[in-house]
């Protein structure tokens, strides 16, 4: 996030825009429901589906999956035509803005209401309400990234905080929230193949000069793969090995049937986890790690917040710490690896990462440090982009609209999106052991527009059968006035039901991330 | 403006009630029904004050300051309104406080203790049947309700509408004696927000099977292992199993909010099912070694796959799970010890 989850309250209007936020972020998500009930901050959302947060919305734009570029680009259209931007935050602190400019005024709100299905009044209400609100925000999640366009959608985003000089203050921001619990951190310490901790390039020389001194080996600068990449690369035989830490591949990942066969073929697969998760039937060796509640460590939140966990019981049996682990197996393979405690390995990543410098287990005692933090005495940074841009100026891009890599056709009929829901939590490795979990949300469903069922002769909780061009599952339909018709849903948090056998692994060409929110299926009984 | 509590001026701000300055100014005003995050309830009649040129006793929670105001927070019709208020409430309440979950960490209990009515307990209150009505089912299963210990202060309802926004929870006012109710339970979120601000044992936890006494348990501040939001919460630990998951509303960045998953979702911790020793595959099938043996054998094989076939045939995951600590170690194994970058995770999924 360019801002804080607590300047939010700031902003006079949010665009929600990808985010189904009081499920996937409920504390936050409560919090925006809140403000719009309590302080009349204007709430926009656009999502395919009619997610919770509708209720409490100003606006709500029922947008196509896959077409968001568009609505933006139509949204900018209209605050261009009227004058709404910020013609001396764009002088001052951007750049390309002409050439971006002649994309967008192609995307007329009436062109644009025919690719996203959204009325071009609707479109012309919510870039009003962006656009004169002194300040506005950008809340975004996977809805927006989980797209081959994904990497575009977010530069489109950016374009429109751009052009309205909503950056660098409270209440404004281009606000990805981040789905995991220290999914920024393990981006953040290098856990990505071209980066090093702090995001320092393998590929510099210098950078790389400077980890091969502190760590006293050799590095490699050729970036390395990224996780779908490596189920492609297991497949045609040039990875032969997986180390997996704390993942659950066999469910989270797109297209399983493909990864399923690249698993089969590796020569050896050693799995560190705290339960036996489905990916652990593949593996040559199982290792027993401690869970975070019998941990002494970080994590960093969805607003860089670097926050310490602590341990508060043991862990059963053998279990042990991740990173104790990895140091005796590199011991064994002849490199010398061996700290303290956690503190001591925060020691030496702060004196890699320059983001994270100023920290220490000392200062985040009580309340965490939100980085970047250089030095100890300086305080930490919840707003990005204070004064000026990062990178010297803000860079319009010109983007324009292309469908989804998957069209529905005359056999597959629906877009499936897929996603969580608010009682699960990833691959239900934690929450299917919890009761209350369970209670509300115990087995696998589809989400369905009640019409659509009809005329598919199907009643709620009728068993079905979802196929897509790479494979199918069966589970129950849940009839579901939230889904428009012609569109499905299903969350990947069950292994009886994996519904990640459908999605495809086409993917950004950036990113790399796979198109999870757009995938072609027919519904049939089974 | 100006005020005087107790004698001494105070400069003060308009727009504030006399107990928000009472309280930065340290002088003790007791509560039972008032939360900082929802607007004053007034239930309890507990913060009473005096407020010269007033007739009646005034609630110091609802009450705002007036330039030239005197208050007086601890005259003798102070304490008789307390002392009466208290008693209205015990009055009604049980006291099964040796089998209540909530004993020793329970507001009602303190206040009592606090304000030293033994007398009144002997004569009057003891006596009455102890639980009067068994728990009775409630908008969530992560919740157990004993209608018979609620002193309706409506910190539940309060909280739940005002501050979570779901308004699940009314007071049904029909019958002998008015109590609440999970109305619209199909609303609930079971976010534990009405748990975490019930002062009595109305409320308790229903997750873990084993229950605790506060001072024999262990509380370790944590954060919170779902999503991003990166709730700062408390494990309460007895026995090295989680017994409860409590809030520090002081800190960011939930001050004191938790979702389902945060508040009820901690029995996975304790699982049965936990992976307790290290497997190898032998002969197709897992057995459970040593962890020299296992280190041995991972090490040696991941060795001879980087001899015969190079270090870029070797990928790993690292885990948006793990700490920082563990995830600067995996990639610096990855990139120091094995010699590649392939190494990524979850992120994108």
């Amino acid at each position: 996030m360019t801002n804080s989850l607590a300047d939010i309250e700031e902003a006079e209007v949010i665009l929600v825009i990808g985010s189904n936020t009081t499920e996937n972020h409920p504390v936050f998500g409560m919090k925006l429901r809140r403000l719009a009930r309590r302080k009349g901050t204007r709430i926009i959302v656009a999502d395919p589906r009619k997610i919770d947060l509708t209720e409490d919305a100003f606006l709500y734009l029922p947008i196509k999956p896959g077409t968001d570029i568009a609505l933006i680009n139509g949204m900018m259209n209209v605050i261009l035509r009227e004058g709404l931007h910020d013609e001396d935050f764009i002088a001052e602190h951007t750049e390309g803005f002409d050439e971006f400019r002649k994309v967008v005024e192609k995307y007329t709100p009436e062109y644009v209401a025919e690719i996203t299905g959204v009325s071009s009044s609707d479109i012309e209400k919510a870039a009003r309400l962006y656009g004169s609100a002194q300040r506005a925000s950008i809340i975004y999640c996977m809805g927006i990234t989980q797209h081959t366009k994904g990497t575009n959608n977010v530069k489109s985003l950016a374009n429109l905080a751009l052009l309205c000089g909503n950056i660098g203050k409270p209440g404004t921001g281009i606000n990805p929230l981040r789905g995991q619990n220290n999914v920024q951190g393990a981006c953040d310490m290098g856990g990505l193949p071209a980066t090093y901790p702090g995001y320092q390039q393998v590929a510099n020389d210098e950078i790389r000069k400077k980890f091969e001194d502190a760590w006293g080996v050799k590095l490699s600068g050729k970036v390395g793969l990224t996780v779908v990449e490596m189920g492609d690369a297991a497949l045609s035989g040039d990875v032969k090995a997986f180390y997996v830490m704390g993942e659950n591949p066999i469910l989270s990942d797109p297209n399983l049937h493909h990864l399923e066969e690249a698993l089969q073929k590796l020569e050896f697969l050693v799995v560190q986890d705290i339960f036996f998760t489905d990916t652990c039937k593949y593996a040559h060796a199982v290792l027993p790690a401690a869970a975070y509640a019998e941990k002494d460590g970080t994590f960093t939140n969805t607003e860089r917040r670097v926050q310490r966990v602590r341990r508060a019981l043991n862990p059963p049996g053998e279990a042990r710490d991740d990173w104790w682990i990895l140091c005796e197996v590199a011991r064994r393979m002849g490199y010398e690896m061996s700290y303290k405690n956690s503190e001591e390995i925060f020691e030496e990543l702060r004196k890699l990462t320059p983001q994270y410098a100023g920290i220490t287990y000392k200062r985040i005692e009580t309340v965490g440090i939100q980085w970047p933090c250089p030095t100890e005495d300086h305080p930490g940074t919840p707003i990005l982009h204070v004064g000026k841009i990062a990178r010297g100026k803000g860079l319009f891009t010109p983007i324009e609209y292309k469908p989804p890599v998957e069209q529905p056709d005359e056999e597959y009929t629906f877009i499936l999106t897929t996603g969580r829901n608010y009682y699960h939590y990833h691959t239900g490795t934690m929450t299917r052991q919890c009761m209350v979990c369970n209670f509300y949300v115990p087995e696998p469903y589809l989400e369905m527009n009640p019409d659509d069922a009809r005329e598919l002769g199907l009643n709620d909780g009728d068993a079905v059968k979802v196929c897509s061009r790479r494979g199918e599952i069966e589970l129950k339909v849940k009839l579901s006035s939230r889904m428009k018709r012609g569109e499905v849903f299903s969350t990947f948090h069950f292994s009886e039901a994996r519904v990640n056998l459908l999605t495809g692994s086409e993917l950004d060409p950036i990113s790399k991330i796979p198109e999870f929110k757009v995938t072609a299926v027919k519904v049939v009984k089974p | 403006m100006l005020v005087k509590i107790n004698g001494q001026e105070y400069e003060v701000d308009q727009g504030t009630t006399i107990l928000q300055i009472a309280r930065e100014k340290g002088i003790y005003i007791p509560t039972l029904c008032y939360l900082e995050r929802v607007s004053p309830i007034g239930s309890c009649g507990l913060c009473v004050v005096e407020v010269e040129g007033q007739d009646e006793l005034v609630q110091a929670c609802n009450t705002y300051v007036e330039d030239g105001m005197v208050i007086n927070t601890d005259t003798p019709s102070v304490k008789a309104a307390r002392k009466a208020a208290l008693e209205k409430i015990l009055e009604k309440h049980p006291l099964d406080c040796p089998v209540c979950d909530k004993a020793g960490e329970c507001k009602l209990q303190d206040l009592v203790y606090e304000l030293g009515y033994e007398e009144r307990i002997s004569h009057k209150v003891v006596g009455i049947p102890l639980l009067k009505e068994p728990p009775v089912s409630y908008s969530t299963p992560g919740i157990k309700y004993y209608p018979s210990r609620c002193v309706l202060c409506q910190r539940c309802v309060t909280i739940c509408s005002e501050y979570v926004g779901r308004e699940v929870l009314v007071v049904n006012e029909e019958g002998d004696k008015p109590r609440i109710e999970p109305l619209y339970a199909d609303r609930c979120i079971s976010c534990g927000e009405c748990l975490a601000v019930c002062p009595v044992g109305a409320l308790t936890e229903n997750v873990s099977p084993l229950k605790v006494r506060p001072w024999q348990k262990k509380v370790s501040r944590t954060v919170c292992p779902y999503c991003g939001v990166g709730c700062v919460l408390e494990l309460n630990v007895g026995d090295n199993r989680v017994v409860k998951v409590t809030v520090d509303e002081s800190i960011p960045p939930n001050y004191g909010t938790l979702c389902v998953k945060g508040r009820f979702g901690f029995e996975f911790i304790n699982s049965e099912k936990r992976l307790k020793r290290p497997l190898i595959r032998k002969n197709d099938e897992f057995q459970e070694v040593s962890w020299d043996e296992a280190l041995d054998f991972v090490a040696e094989k991941l060795t001879a796959i980087k001899e015969s076939a190079g270090p870029d045939a070797i990928a790993g995951l690292a885990s948006a799970k793990c700490t920082n600590e563990d995830n600067y170690v995996f990639q610096k194994f990855m990139r120091a010890v094995i010699g590649t970058n392939n190494v990524d995770h979850c992120a994108r999924l």
